[in-house]
């Protein structure tokens, strides 16, 4: 997802001066390229992310369409406050770019993890979240928040992430994405599982299970319609997020279930509340909070 | 170009419009308001090129208050100045008002950033001055600080990037009135010695009597090859004998009876 992210940022560049990239000092082996090519629209602006976020949107707000590259608690959590007040309650042009979804810094430890990052970017007015579960996803979504002004947030994996999608397929922001039709139950999916959603899809099927594989990259806005159509036609909702369970998209699917007047068999399956204290890859992490296995549909006999 | 006597009484004017304000409102940081008006009113009818019947020109001067809560003065120059109606000042602080206690600017025109946390404004006017900078527009940009405002450790990120970034068309001052929210600045912290810190981050400093127009003016003409800091002596509460230098009148609003007093001595 780096590699779709910087490959679109730098088609985007190249027609237009006025997009910025900013980084807090990230983006070895990644960012050189952009760098070199277009000095002007480029700055390693030390490792102070809070300054950082205040000074995109001071160029932000001098007209430049600003994106800001880090890891993502960097990006997101040490500069809260400017997230919240320069970016979102001014309203600026600025698309904050985090890498590391979830589990995804392994060995690294709980600092470099991101469990709680959806759940606080959501909570914000103005600010839109996309999540892209695959390089496709990737191009297309920072593609879309070049074309919207305001604040955005993208969270992005790592690299090496298996394209999903059709190359040519178009994702829109507010909308998600069903990738396989089913009956028996939906899996929702959101940023970096969709490859292991897809997996589990294709086991279930070999189990005779007919799952509808649902792609939802855009937390923020939501797609609310695929949900209610999925409430209408009665058919059970899993959700599956490297994310806490608590204020992510488990619980964005949970919000619109509770405030309709209808009911069906729902369980989330995510990080439940818990900082990891294992040493060890991201798969690794992955097999610790059971993601090794595909999830029980006992829930679907309730 | 206003003489001394014409400043001198536009900023007795723009007390005694802080002060109606906070009476009516009975909001607080008056304390704060009265020791910027000089660098203020210095700023607005002689130093920035804006224009309060095309404030979005783009190569305009901006200013920002990242001490935003000193606004009423700046609310009270604005209105001197020509950006809104001096009768939208009556809208200050209350319910259904207009103007709020920290800045939005989505409020009137001529404000040019939403702030009010501290600590964000001074970094918010780097990256103003770097859009600048990077597209040769001749705009310079005004930052003006509050002493407790400097704990903050954004300030000393941004001065570092300031600097490093050689930002020649950025002006920062600090409204050195010596008192903060919970104590005298340099007890609660000390920040001494202010003058060789900034040199040290690699800023042209100068020192001054922030109230005394001349020095204020001379401070903001003398040119810079690296950003400019100007750190300003003031006085919380000048102007008013009974505020000056007092940690009360950062929150209190005057009475009826103060208010009073207040209008005689300005006179």
């Amino acid at each position: 997802m780096r590699t779709a992210f910087i490959e679109t940022l730098t088609q985007l560049a190249k027609k237009d001066d006025t997009v910025f990239l900013i980084t807090p000092d990230m983006g070895y082996s990644v960012l050189e390229k952009f760098r070199d090519e277009f000095p002007n629209q480029f700055l390693n602006s030390g490792i102070a992310e809070q300054n950082t976020i205040s000074v995109a949107a001071g160029l932000a707000s001098s007209g430049y369409t600003v994106f800001v590259y880090s890891i993502i608690p960097f990006v997101t959590m040490r500069c809260f406050e400017q997230v919240r007040l320069d970016l979102a309650y001014n309203n600026t042009n600025v698309k904050l770019v985090g890498i590391g979804a979830g589990l995804t810094y392994g060995s690294l430890g709980a600092s470099h993890h991101a469990i709680e990052d959806i759940a606080i970017m959501r909570s914000i007015p103005n600010m839109t979240v996309l999540c892209p579960g695959d390089p496709i996803e990737t191009r297309e979504l920072v593609k879309r928040s070049y074309e919207k002004n305001g604040p955005v947030y993208i969270r992005l994996g790592k690299n090496g992430e298996a394209n999903i999608h059709d190359a040519n397929t178009r994702i829109e922001i507010g909308k998600s994405i069903e990738i396989t039709q089913g009956t028996d139950f939906a899996l929702i999916t959101t940023s970096n599982t969709l490859e292991l959603g897809k997996q589990w899809t294709d086991e279930w099927k070999n189990e005779n299970l007919s799952v509808s594989l649902i792609s939802m990259p855009s937390i923020k806005p939501f797609d609310n319609s695929k949900i209610n159509e999925l409430l209408s036609k009665q058919i059970p909702i899993l959700t599956l997020e490297e994310h806490n369970v608590i204020g992510g998209l488990g619980s964005a699917v949970a919000e619109i279930i509770a405030t309709s007047e209808k009911s069906v068999p729902f369980k989330r399956i995510g990080i439940n509340d818990v900082f990891s204290h294992d040493v060890g890859s991201h798969n690794y992490q992955r097999k610790m909070i059971n993601f090794n296995e595909k999830p029980s549909v006992d829930f679907l006999k309730k | 170009m206003m003489n001394k006597t014409e400043l001198v009484n536009l900023a007795k004017k723009v007390r005694k419009h802080v002060l109606k304000m906070t009476l009516y409102s009975k909001s607080s940081h008056i304390g704060a308001a009265f020791s910027i008006v000089e660098i203020l009113i210095a700023l607005y009818f002689l130093v920035l090129n804006v224009d309060p019947k095309n404030p979005s020109v783009k190569d305009r001067d901006k200013f920002i208050l990242s001490k935003a809560h000193g606004s009423a003065a700046l609310y009270a120059v604005l209105a001197e100045k020509g950006f809104f109606p001096i009768s939208t000042l009556e809208k200050y602080f209350i319910d259904g008002g207009i103007l709020p206690g920290h800045l939005d600017k989505t409020s009137v025109p001529g404000i040019e950033f939403s702030i009010g946390a501290l600590g964000h404004g001074f970094s918010v006017a780097i990256g103003m001055a770097l859009a600048n900078q990077r597209r040769s527009n001749n705009g310079k940009v005004f930052v003006l600080l509050g002493d407790g405002e400097c704990n903050e450790g954004t300030i000393w990120e941004g001065a570092m990037l300031a600097a490093h970034l050689k930002l020649d068309n950025l002006t920062a001052i600090v409204d050195y009135n010596k008192i903060q929210s919970f104590g005298r600045t340099n007890e609660v912290i000390n920040q001494e010695p202010v003058v060789d810190k900034w040199k040290s981050f690699g800023w042209d400093v100068i020192e001054i009597d922030g109230h005394n127009f001349e020095k204020i003016i001379e401070s903001f003409q003398s040119s810079h090859k690296k950003p400019k800091m100007i750190i300003a002596h003031t006085v919380k509460g000048k102007g008013i004998s009974f505020m000056e230098d007092k940690l009360e009148w950062h929150y209190k609003s005057p009475n009826e009876h103060q208010y009073k007093q207040a209008l005689d001595e300005l006179g």
